[in-house]
C-alpha cells in the first residue's frame, strides 16, 4: 500500500484521472443510450439532440411486434424463472446438506455449461428441437434457457443453505418444530435473500437472452430483445434500439438495488465462506 | 418427579468412542454438571438426551420412559446452546414465542408468558428488537428464556456462556443457579471451566475421553479425586509419578513408607497446594528445596518449590509469609493421596502434631529427602 502525503498532488491526480476514466468507461455507454432514448432529432456532429422529447417512446411502444414481444418475454421469463426454482432449490438443498456419490462433479457440471462456448451448443440443441418438432415452440425456448439458470440457481442457494447455522435448525426442532417447519420457518428465511438474489439473476439472464432464443424460437417465438435486434440490424433508427434498451435495462436496476442490500448483509458472505 | 437415566450409553464416530459406557442417574430437580477437556464427549452425551444424536447401544429413560424412539421436537428437554442460535431473523419476543406458537396457545397466553420470560431473565422491554441488536450477554438470556418459557421437563446447557468475559459469565451463573432453584429444574450443563461446574452443580460428571472419570459432589472431588485425572483436572495439584520400593514410595529424592501390601504398576502422589506449608530450612520434619517463583492469586499465593532432582511441588503460603524467588525454605507436606495404576487412591496424612490416628491412614512424622 502507498502511504498517502501530504502535498503528493501528482499521486491524486493520477488517481483522479483513473476514476475518471473508469467513470466514461462504465458509464459513458450507458449515458449516451440515455440520450439516444430521449432524442426526438438529434445530428450526430452536434454534441446534444437538437430537440428532447418522447416520440420515439410513443413509436416503439406503439408497433404491433413490441406489443406481443413484451408479454412474450415477460411469460418466458417467469416461467423459466419458475421452473428453474422448483428444479433447483430441491437440489441446491440436497447439495449443502447430504452427502451422496459424484457431488462434486455433479456441482462442477454446471459450470461446464457456462464454460463452453453458447453458440455451437445451441446449434446443436436446435438441431436435436428441429428433429423433435419442438423448434419455434415456446417449450424450446423454455427448455434452452432452463439450461443455463442452472448454474446461479443451484451454485447461489447451495451457499446460502450451507451458510445457515445447523445450530439454529437444532433449536427449532428443540422446542417443538418438525423437519418440514425447520425447513420453512428457519432454513429458507436465513437462505432467502440469496434465494430472491438467485431468482432475480435468473429472471433478468432469460429476459436478456437473444442467441438462444433466437436460434430456436424464430420465427413464430419473437421476444423483446429479439426484436430489439431486428430494429438494430433492420433499419438504422438508433432511437428505437435505445428505448428498448432503456426498457429491457429496469429488471437489471431492481437486481442491482437489492444486491447492495445482499451483499451487505452477513448470511450471505457466510453462505459463500462456509 | 422427572429423573433422567443413562443406561451403558455408547456413541462411537467410526472407530473412536464419543462416549463409552456411560451410566448416570439424575434425580428430579438436581444440577448436575458434565465437566471435562474438549473432546471428552460431554457435548455429544448431551446432545444424546437432546435427541440430535442417537446411541449406538443403552438407553436413555425420562422419568422412566425409554428416549430412543423419540425426535428432539416430542423430547421434554429444552437446550441452550453455546452460540446462543438465535434465529436472527426473528425478534426477540418471536424467538421465545415460536415454540409456544407450535404448541397452538391462543395469542394472548402467548404474549404473558414471553413477557414473564423476559422478566425472569432480566430482558423485560426488548421483545421487538433482533438478536444482533443485543449484546453477547442479553443473547444468551434471550437463549435461556426461549428454553425455559416452555417449562422443560429437563433443561440442557451446552457451555453457554463460554464466549462472554469473566465478569459476565460469574453473574449470568449466578442467575442461572438461582432461575434454576425456584423453578426446581433438573437441568444437565455441559462445560469444561472446573470452576464453573464447582460453583452450579450439585454433582459433578468428570468425563475423559469418552468415560467417566467420576461422580460426586463438588467438596468431594476436590478432597478424594478418584483418578489421576480428576485430580489434575479440578484444582491445582501437584502429581508426581512414583515408584514403590524396599517399603518407600520415592518421587524423586521425595520418599513416603508405604507399607501396605497393594500391587500396582504405576504409583502417582497428588498434592494440593493448602496440604504442603513452607517453613525455614532444615526445620524438623521437612524436606529442603528452593523457591523457582511465586505466583500471587491475589486472596493466596502459590510457590512452586524445586526440590532434590528436579522435582516440582506447588504449596499455598499466606500473604503474610515473606517469601520470594530463590529463598531456601523447608517443605512440609501434611496430606497426599497415592494412586495406584491412575485410580484407588489412598489418602495418606502427615500430622506432624498427631492427636489421633484412625487404622486407615498412615500417620508419619517426617517426609524425608
Amino acid at each position: 500500500m502507498m502511504t498517502r502525503r501530504r502535498g503528493g498532488i501528482s499521486d491524486q491526480a493520477a488517481g483522479a484521472l483513473l476514476l475518471a476514466a473508469l467513470i466514461i468507461f462504465v458509464l459513458g455507454p450507458l449515458v449516451c443510450v440515455m440520450v439516444w432514448a430521449f432524442a426526438d432529432v438529434w445530428r450526430p456532429p452536434a454534441f446534444l439532440p437538437a430537440e428532447w422529447g418522447f416520440k420515439y417512446w410513443g413509436l416503439v411502444l406503439a408497433r404491433a411486434d413490441v406489443r406481443q414481444a413484451l408479454p412474450v418475454s415477460l411469460t418466458i421469463s417467469a416461467i423459466v424463472t419458475l421452473l428453474s426454482a422448483v428444479v433447483c432449490l430441491p437440489a441446491a438443498y440436497a447439495f449443502a446438506r447430504l452427502e451422496f456419490p459424484g457431488k462434486r462433479w455433479l456441482l462442477l457440471s454446471f459450470i461446464a455449461v457456462n464454460a463452453f462456448p453458447r453458440f455451437p451448443l445451441y446449434v446443436s440443441i436446435a438441431v436435436f428441437f428441429l428433429s423433435s418438432g419442438l423448434i419455434g415452440t415456446y417449450t424450446a425456448v423454455v427448455l434452452v434457457q432452463l439450461v443455463f439458470t442452472l448454474l446461479f440457481m443451484i451454485w447461489i442457494p447451495a451457499a446460502a443453505f450451507r451458510g445457515v447455522d445447523p445450530r439454529m435448525e437444532e433449536a427449532a426442532r428443540d422446542v417443538g418444530a418438525s423437519h418440514l417447519t425447520v425447513l420453512l420457518r428457519i432454513t429458507l428465511p436465513q437462505a432467502a435473500p440469496a434465494i430472491g438474489a438467485a431468482l432475480l439473476l435468473t429472471f433478468v439472464n432469460t429476459f436478456y437472452d437473444v442467441d438462444g432464443a433466437l436460434l430456436v424460437g424464430v420465427p413464430d417465438v419473437r421476444t423483446l430483445p429479439i426484436i430489439m435486434l431486428s430494429l438494430i440490424t433492420g433499419q438504422i433508427i438508433v432511437q428505437y434500439g435505445a428505448v428498448l434498451s432503456v426498457m429491457l435495462w429496469v429488471p437489471s436496476l431492481v437486481l442491482l438495488l437489492f444486491a447492495r442490500r445482499l451483499f451487505e448483509s452477513r448470511s450471505f458472505a457466510a453462505g459463500f465462506g462456509a | 418427579m422427572t429423573t433422567l437415566t443413562l443406561q451403558n450409553v455408547t456413541r462411537k464416530f467410526g472407530e473412536a468412542y464419543a462416549v463409552n459406557r456411560l451410566d448416570l442417574d439424575v434425580a428430579d430437580g438436581e444440577f448436575i454438571c458434565l465437566l471435562g477437556p474438549s473432546g471428552c464427549g460431554k457435548s455429544t452425551a448431551l446432545r444424546m438426551i437432546a435427541g440430535f444424536e442417537t446411541p449406538d447401544e443403552g438407553d436413555i429413560l425420562i422419568a422412566g420412559a425409554s428416549m430412543l424412539d423419540v425426535p428432539p421436537n416430542r423430547r421434554a428437554t429444552s437446550m441452550v446452546f453455546q452460540s446462543h442460535a438465535l434465529w436472527s431473523h426473528m425478534t426477540v419476543g418471536g424467538n421465545i414465542a415460536f415454540g409456544l406458537k407450535l404448541r397452538r396457545l391462543p395469542r394472548s397466553v402467548v404474549a404473558e408468558k414471553v413477557a414473564s420470560a423476559l422478566m425472569l431473565v432480566g430482558l423485560s422491554g426488548l421483545e421487538k428488537r433482533y438478536p444482533a441488536q443485543l449484546s453477547g450477554g442479553q443473547q444468551q438470556r434471550v437463549a435461556l428464556a426461549r428454553s425455559l418459557v416452555l417449562e422443560p421437563k429437563i433443561l440442557l446447557l451446552d457451555e453457554p456462556f463460554s464466549s462472554l468475559d469473566a465478569h459476565l459469565r460469574i453473574r449470568l451463573r449466578d442467575e442461572l443457579k438461582a432461575i434454576q432453584r425456584r423453578l426446581g429444574l433438573t437441568t444437565i450443563f455441559v462445560t469444561h471451566d472446573q470452576e464453573e461446574a464447582m460453583s452450579l452443580a450439585d454433582r459433578i460428571v468428570v468425563m475423559n475421553r469418552g468415560a467417566v472419570e467420576q461422580v460426586a459432589a463438588p467438596g468431594m472431588i476436590y478432597e478424594r479425586p478418584a483418578t489421576v485425572f480428576a485430580a489434575g483436572f479440578i484444582g491445582t495439584m501437584t502429581i508426581l509419578p512414583a515408584r514403590l520400593e524396599d517399603g518407600q514410595l520415592t518421587a524423586g529424592a521425595f520418599k513416603i513408607p508405604f507399607s501396605r501390601q497393594y500391587s500396582a504398576n504405576e504409583w502417582t502422589f497428588a498434592l494440593r497446594p493448602e496440604d504442603c506449608e513452607l517453613t525455614a530450612p532444615s526445620e524438623y520434619g521437612t524436606s529442603p528445596g528452593v523457591v523457582d517463583h511465586v505466583a500471587d492469586l491475589g486472596s493466596t499465593r502459590i510457590a512452586t518449590v524445586m526440590m532434590e532432582d528436579a522435582v516440582a511441588i506447588k504449596a499455598q503460603i499466606s500473604r503474610r509469609q515473606t517469601i520470594a524467588k530463590g529463598d531456601r525454605v523447608g517443605l512440609r507436606v501434611n496430606r497426599l493421596l497415592v494412586y495406584r495404576d491412575g485410580r484407588s487412591p489412598v489418602e495418606t496424612t502427615f500430622a506432624a502434631q498427631a492427636e489421633t490416628q484412625t487404622p486407615d491412614k498412615i500417620i508419619q512424622r517426617d517426609v524425608t529427602a
